[in-house]
C-alpha cells in the first residue's frame, strides 16, 4: 500500500468525528522505484493532505519531506524527487491502518488494505 | 477536410463513438466532439466506408496512428482499419481516372516526388482477390503520375514513405450480411494512417495468466479506454476490478491506475503469487497499479473532503446475471431476520463480515455517486448497463445524473434477450452540497427497501427464465449484428 492510497483513505465506522488520518502500525514495508511522472505528481500535490503525508512517511521510516509546503516547491527537482519517494516508492507490505478515534484495526496484507466495515459499524438508519 | 475512413465490419454502434473520442482527445476537446460524417454514394449505413471531415491531417493521423510521446506500440483507433486522403472515386475505372486527374496537382505532387518511395495496396471488401487480380488492377492505375520522368517515385514494398490505396467495392458477397452494393465504387487514395491490431494478439485473453469469468476483452478494454480518453499521466480508477483487465487497457495507453474490488480473494490473493492481478500487468511489462484495496462501493472509505481525484472512472458493473454484486451489511440484517447485532471482541480479528446482494440500481447510483465526486471537471465515466431486448418495450433510458453529460451510447448484444450498453458520461458540473445530501438520503431510502430493490431489479431470473412460448422473432436488428458485431 503507497502513501499515496493511505492520503485518500479514512474510517468512515458510524458516528465518528473525524476518522482521518488513519494511523499506520507496521510489521513489513518495502521500497520499490518506480517512473517518476512530475505531470502526475503536480496534480496530486494538489490533492493530498500535506501533513497526513509527511506524519505517515516518518511512520515508515522517511524524514526528507519538509513539514510546510507551497506549489512553487514543484519547481524544484529535489523536491520532486522527495514527493515522488514518499508517495509512490514507500510501500507497507504488512500490518494495520489505524482508526483515530476507535483505535480499530484495518488490516493490510500483501500490500492490499481491507476497508471493509463490521456490519456493526454500518449505520443501518 | 473530408477523408474516408475505413472501419473493421464490427461492434458497429462503437465505432462513430471511439473515432469522435479520439479525436476530441487529440484536440484537447473533454466534451462530446460531433464530428460530420457522409456516406459514399449508394452505400449503406453499416457498411465500413465513411467519409469525415476532420481539422487537419495530424488530427486523422493521430486517431488512426496514434502518435505517442513515450515508447509504446503505436497504438490505434482499434475499430478503424484506415484513414485515406481521396484523390479519386467512381463507378469506374474511367470515372476515377478522371476524378484524379481533376484532383489539385499541389496535392499529388507532394507524394510522387523523386526520392521518395511508395506502394500501391489493392483492397476490396467482403472478398479476398487474388495476386494476379490485384495486379491488373494496379496497372490501370497507369494515369496516376507515378513514373513521370520528373516525379520519379521508387516503389518499396516493405517500408514506403507512402501508402497509396485502392478501394474496390465490387461486390461484398454475402458472407458480412450487408445488402449489396447497389452500384460498384472504386476509390483511390494516399494513407494518412492506418491500424495496428497486433495488440490485441498480445493481449488476447487466451494468454493472460490470471482471469476470472468476467474478464473484459482485450479489444473491449481498448475501447473503454478510448471512450475515456486515457493518455500517459491521466488516473483512471475502476471501483469494480476483479482481474484488472478493464485497468490493463487503460495502463497500456500510459495511464496511472487504481482499483477496488469488495471480494478480497480476488483482489489481495488471486490464485497464487504468480496468479494475480499484479502477475497479470507482469506479464505486458505495464506499470503496476498505484492502489489496489479491499473496499466497498456502497460505503467506500475516502476521506470526507477529498474529490476530483480521477480523470477517468471505466469499470463493468456487476448486474447480477453472471456475477452477482455485494455490499456490505449482512444479508439477514438488511432484510430484518435478524437484530442488529455486535461482532464480539474475541472474534473481531479475521472476521469476515456478512455481505448483502446489492441490485443494480442501488448499484448504478452509487457508482454514479461516487463518479460525480471523484471526477475533475470535464472527466469521464464509461461503464457497462445491461439492456433487456424486447421489442415491445420503449428505448431504454439510461442513468442520468445533473452532474453528467451522455457523450455516447454503444450497444453490444449479448444473447438473445439481452445486450450491454457501453454508457459513456462526461462530468459537466460540480459536486454541490446539494447534490450530496440527496445522494445520502437516497442511500439510507436503498436500506430501508432493501428487499423491494431485490426483486424489482432481478436481471438474472430475466435473462434465464425458459423462453416464452409465443415464439416470436425479438430481433429488429439485421441478423449480422450478431455478438461481436
Amino acid at each position: 500500500m503507497r502513501l499515496l492510497t493511505h492520503n485518500m483513505l479514512s474510517s468512515n465506522i458510524k458516528g465518528l468525528t473525524s476518522g482521518f488520518p488513519l494511523g499506520i502500525e507496521v510489521e513489513k514495508t518495502e521500497e520499490k522505484e518506480v517512473e517518476m511522472n512530475a505531470d502526475f505528481l503536480r496534480n496530486m500535490f494538489a490533492k493530498v493532505e500535506w501533513k497526513a503525508l509527511v506524519e505517515a512517511a516518518k511512520t515508515l521510516g522517511y524524514t526528507e519531506l519538509p513539514d510546510n509546503v507551497e506549489p512553487s516547491m514543484l519547481d524544484s527537482d529535489e523536491f520532486l524527487r522527495r514527493f515522488h519517494h514518499a508517495l509512490l516508492e514507500l510501500h507497507l507490505e504488512e500490518g494495520a491502518l489505524v482508526c483515530p478515534e476507535t483505535g480499530r484495526k484495518f488490516p493490510v496484507n500483501k500490500g492490499i488494505p481491507n476497508m471493509l466495515l463490521h456490519e456493526d459499524e454500518i449505520l443501518l438508519q | 477536410m473530408w477523408y474516408l475512413c475505413v472501419f473493421y465490419h464490427r461492434l458497429l454502434e462503437y465505432r462513430k463513438a471511439e473515432f469522435e473520442s479520439l479525436a476530441g482527445l487529440f484536440e484537447g476537446c473533454s466534451g462530446a466532439t460531433h464530428l460530420q460524417w457522409r456516406l459514399p454514394e449508394d452505400h449503406h449505413p453499416d457498411s465500413p466506408f465513411h467519409f469525415v471531415n476532420l481539422p487537419s491531417e495530424e488530427t486523422a493521423r493521430f486517431i488512426a496512428n496514434r502518435m505517442v510521446v513515450i515508447e509504446m506500440d503505436a497504438f490505434v483507433g482499434i475499430l478503424v482499419k484506415g484513414i485515406y486522403e481521396i484523390w479519386g472515386e467512381g463507378r469506374s475505372f474511367e470515372e476515377l481516372e478522371e476524378a484524379v486527374r481533376i484532383y489539385p496537382d499541389e496535392r499529388k505532387t507532394l507524394y510522387l516526388s523523386s526520392g521518395t518511395t511508395f506502394r500501391i495496396t489493392v483492397e476490396c471488401f467482403g472478398k479476398a482477390i487474388s495476386f494476379p487480380e490485384q495486379n491488373e488492377r494496379i496497372q490501370k492505375l497507369a494515369f496516376v503520375p507515378f513514373q513521370v520522368p520528373l516525379l520519379q517515385g521508387r516503389v518499396n514494398l516493405r517500408n514506403p514513405d507512402h501508402n497509396f490505396c485502392l478501394i474496390d467495392n465490387d461486390d461484398y458477397g454475402d458472407k458480412n450480411g450487408l445488402p449489396p452494393a447497389s452500384q460498384r465504387r472504386i476509390f483511390f487514395g494516399r494513407e494518412v494512417g492506418a491500424s495496428n491490431r497486433k495488440i490485441l494478439q498480445t493481449y488476447q485473453l487466451k494468454s493472460r495468466k490470471y482471469l476470472g469469468p468476467t474478464a473484459m476483452d482485450a479489444e473491449m478494454a481498448f475501447l473503454m479506454a478510448n471512450q475515456a480518453q486515457v493518455k500517459p499521466g491521466k488516473l483512471v480508477y475502476d471501483p469494480f476490478v476483479g482481474t484488472g483487465s478493464i485497468l490493463i487497457g487503460a495502463a497500456h495507453f500510459g495511464a496511472m491506475t487504481m482499483g477496488a474490488d469488495i471480494d478480497i480473494r480476488v483482489v489481495r490473493d488471486g490464485r497464487g503469487p504468480d496468479c494475480n492481478i499484479r502477475s497479470n500487468f507482469k506479464q505486458y511489462g505495464l506499470p503496476m497499479p498505484v492502489s489496489l484495496l479491499r473496499a466497498d462501493n456502497n460505503l467506500p472509505p475516502w476521506r470526507a473532503d477529498l474529490k476530483e481525484m480521477f480523470d477517468a472512472v471505466i469499470c463493468d458493473p456487476p448486474y447480477g446475471v453472471r456475477a452477482g454484486g455485494r455490499k456490505s451489511g449482512g444479508r439477514k440484517l438488511l432484510k430484518g431476520a435478524v437484530d442488529p447485532y455486535t461482532v464480539p471482541d474475541d472474534k473481531r480479528v479475521g472476521h469476515i463480515p456478512s455481505t448483502a446482494p446489492y441490485s443494480l440500481v442501488e448499484c448504478v447510483h452509487d457508482l454514479l455517486d461516487l463518479a460525480a465526486k471523484m471526477l475533475v471537471m470535464g472527466g469521464r465515466l464509461v461503464y457497462f448497463y445491461p439492456v433487456m431486448r424486447d421489442e415491445d418495450s420503449p428505448d431504454p433510458t439510461f442513468p442520468e445524473h445533473p452532474c453528467f453529460e451522455s457523450v455516447a451510447t454503444c450497444e453490444q448484444i449479448l444473447s438473445f434477450r439481452y445486450s450491454r450498453v457501453l454508457l459513456t458520461m462526461v462530468k459537466v458540473a460540480p459536486y454541490t452540497e446539494e447534490i450530496e445530501s440527496t445522494a445520502r438520503l437516497r442511500h439510507l431510502e436503498f436500506k430501508e427497501n432493501h428487499l423491494k430493490w431485490l426483486e424489482d431489479g432481478n436481471l438474472h431470473s430475466a435473462v434465464f427464465s425458459p423462453a416464452d412460448v409465443t415464439g416470436e422473432k425479438l430481433s429488429s436488428k439485421p441478423k449480422y449484428r450478431g455478438k461481436y458485431v
